[in-house]
């Protein structure tokens, strides 16, 4: 039998129910094996062994009673940024060092509605805000992947769901909770050789999630098959009262789709995202898999999405313009760090300034600049206006196309301390992810081959709002097609 | 447009955290190299577009007008850094 570790959420479902393992046995396996690689690779910020080895025996339990549910005994990293009721959640924030919820995110109780068991709180850059997982305030996470013939160097695993991407890369995980706002599940899924979906704006509740842009905030899982990212959405999706913007339509079945295949379907490729200096490697690989899709049965067609290029710039006001906004309740008084002042707004400039880091306070100022009287219409007005042409772009090619095809990312993994002094160069990271999150459509990462060190890469599926079942369908065919087999270097069992 | 060191100042004011003196030059620096950067924005034509709110295409849906506090009063002043009997304690505002 596969080691538990080893195996894909919907194998150990299968095994699970065929009691050939137990969901102890299973949760068992992956304690150990976070015990063992997480104090090197810092995935986890909390464990909760002790919750999740009951949640273990009554998940057998219900499996002994034919009571099993969708998830019912399969362990997952939750991302530090879903409040988890009794379990500390910190955003990878100082500010949020000791915080308690005394409630549940809507996404996590659907897993444990049904019967997931939650392994630990996942590593992520500070409120969700990065591209490398350095900002956390609980220390940097480890790429389990290396460059080959350079072992010794530390590469990062993306941002901010960095911790979730590596948890589930090196096999401490079956899968993990995520969060998109402008590429955070794609980018660290791409960077650590596994897939993640940002669903469409509403399609998960981000109610309980801690806000970083509301707008453009998505929940999604990463796995390290498509399959498993389906079955997982498939659970944390649906309509929540408690959401204002959760969207009141079906769940399909998600996992369903993966088998549709790519007969007919017309497979837009964007011209735009040939970017000057693109390295062949990226551009190889997008051939690659339009010739994959291509000889699946796929139409490709050459569309245009002529205001890409402005994306990145319309993002970085309109996040931090969000930002600086749902920050503002973090002010020493009702939950979270105080450093006590002269009076209360002292309180509050010395709670934010100790409790904030480095590049929060940057997106704090950037979006307080932006909203301030006298340059509102000049830079957040005009990014909203900007934003949907950017939206009418997308709206204008499903016409013509049922799904677009585009890379994941501009570059395999990175060194930790390369890019750290510039912040535009590492907001340009997220140059193929930020579209879908301002158009608020659905996009999955998968790893669909290696660099030249061996590192993974992955490609980029978009689909119509509400249509994941399509993106599925797309990204099966080309993971079949690719057979991404490669093993990051840190794992379990390895 | 670019910022002066008296408008990163008023900014971070504005934005309640505190600044030292001795940091304000280079995050003057970096927050002139990101509006500099998103500037280009100044250069599309956006004449008659709409803004973009939100994320979604629904409209917002209207609740039910009733009290939903949850009556759970401890469940909220559970994390407060400070209390005082069933109040946010905060150092005194009002001599």
């Amino acid at each position: 039998m596969t080691a538990p570790t080893d195996m894909t959420l919907a194998g150990a479902r299968a095994a699970l129910g065929r009691r050939e393992i137990s969901a102890v046995e299973l949760t068992r396996a992956h304690l150990g094996a976070i015990e063992a690689l997480n104090p090197r690779i810092n995935a986890y910020i909390t464990t909760t062994p002790e919750l999740a080895l009951a949640q273990a025996e009554a998940a057998d339990a219900a499996l002994a009673k034919g009571e099993g549910r969708a998830l019912t005994g399969i362990p997952l990293a939750i991302k530090d940024l879903f409040c988890t009721a009794g379990t500390r959640t910190t955003a990878g924030s100082r500010i949020l060092g000791s915080f308690v919820p005394p409630y549940e995110s809507t996404v996590s109780g659907n897993l444990l509605r049904d019967g997931a068991v939650f392994l630990g709180k996942a590593n992520l850059d500070e409120f969700a805000m990065g591209s490398s997982n350095t900002t956390s305030a609980f220390g940097a996470v480890e790429n389990p992947w290396k460059r080959q013939g350079e072992e010794e160097t530390f590469l990062v695993p993306g941002g901010s769901s960095g911790g979730s991407a590596a948890a589930v890369a090196a096999r401490l995980a079956l899968g993990a909770t995520a969060t998109d706002t402008g590429g955070s599940i794609r980018q660290p899924a791409a960077f650590c050789g596994i897939a993640g979906i940002k669903p469409t704006y509403g399609r998960c509740s981000r109610f309980g999630i801690v806000a970083f842009a509301s707008s453009l905030d998505q929940a999604g899982p990463v796995a390290r098959t498509v399959e498993d990212c389906a079955i997982l959405l498939g659970s944390m999706a649906g309509f929540d009262p408690k959401d204002s913007t959760s969207a009141d339509i079906p769940v399909p079945d998600f996992a369903a789709a993966c088998a549709r295949g790519v007969k007919g379907l017309r497979i837009g490729i964007p011209r735009e995202y040939r970017l000057d200096g693109l390295p062949a490697e990226i551009a190889a690989l997008w051939d690659q898999g339009m010739a994959w899709l291509k000889a699946e049965g796929a139409e490709l067609v050459e569309i245009s999405l002529p205001h890409t290029k402005h994306a990145l710039p319309t993002y970085y006001i309109v996040a931090p313009a969000e930002a600086s906004s749902n920050l503002a309740r973090y002010d020493g008084v009702r939950f979270g760090l105080r450093e006590n002042g002269e009076d209360l707004k002292d309180l509050y400039e010395r709670t934010r300034a100790a409790g904030f880091g480095e590049e929060v306070r940057r997106r704090i100022l950037i979006g307080t600049y932006v909203l301030s009287a006298g340059y509102y219409d000049a830079y957040y007005l005009k990014a909203q206006q900007v934003r949907a042409l950017i939206k009418r772009d997308f709206d204008q090619a499903w016409d013509k196309v049922d799904a677009i095809l585009t890379p994941a990312t501009p570059s395999a993994a990175f060194g930790r301390d390369e890019k750290q002094d510039d912040p535009v160069a590492m907001y340009l990271n997220d140059v193929f992810t930020v579209t879908a999150n301002l158009a608020g459509i659905p996009g999955l990462a998968v790893p669909a081959g290696q660099d030249a060190k061996g590192l993974p890469l992955g490609l980029q599926i978009l689909g119509k709002p509400f249509d994941e079942e399509t993106v599925f369908a797309v990204g099966s065919a080309i993971e079949r097609a690719a057979g991404f087999t490669a093993l990051p270097a840190l794992r379990a069992a390895a | 447009m670019s910022l002066d060191t008296a408008t990163v100042r008023r900014v971070a004011s504005l934005a309640r955290i505190r600044v030292e003196e001795d940091e304000l030059p280079r995050l003057e620096a970096e927050l002139n190299g990101i509006l500099g950067w998103i500037e280009q924005l100044q250069a599309v034509d956006t004449s008659s577009v709409e803004p973009m709110a939100g994320g979604g295409n629904q409209a917002l849906r209207m609740r039910e007008d009733r009290v939903t506090d949850g009556d759970i009063q401890e469940k909220v002043l559970a994390n407060a850094p400070d209390r005082a009997g069933a109040f946010f304690a905060v150092p005194k505002v009002v001599e």
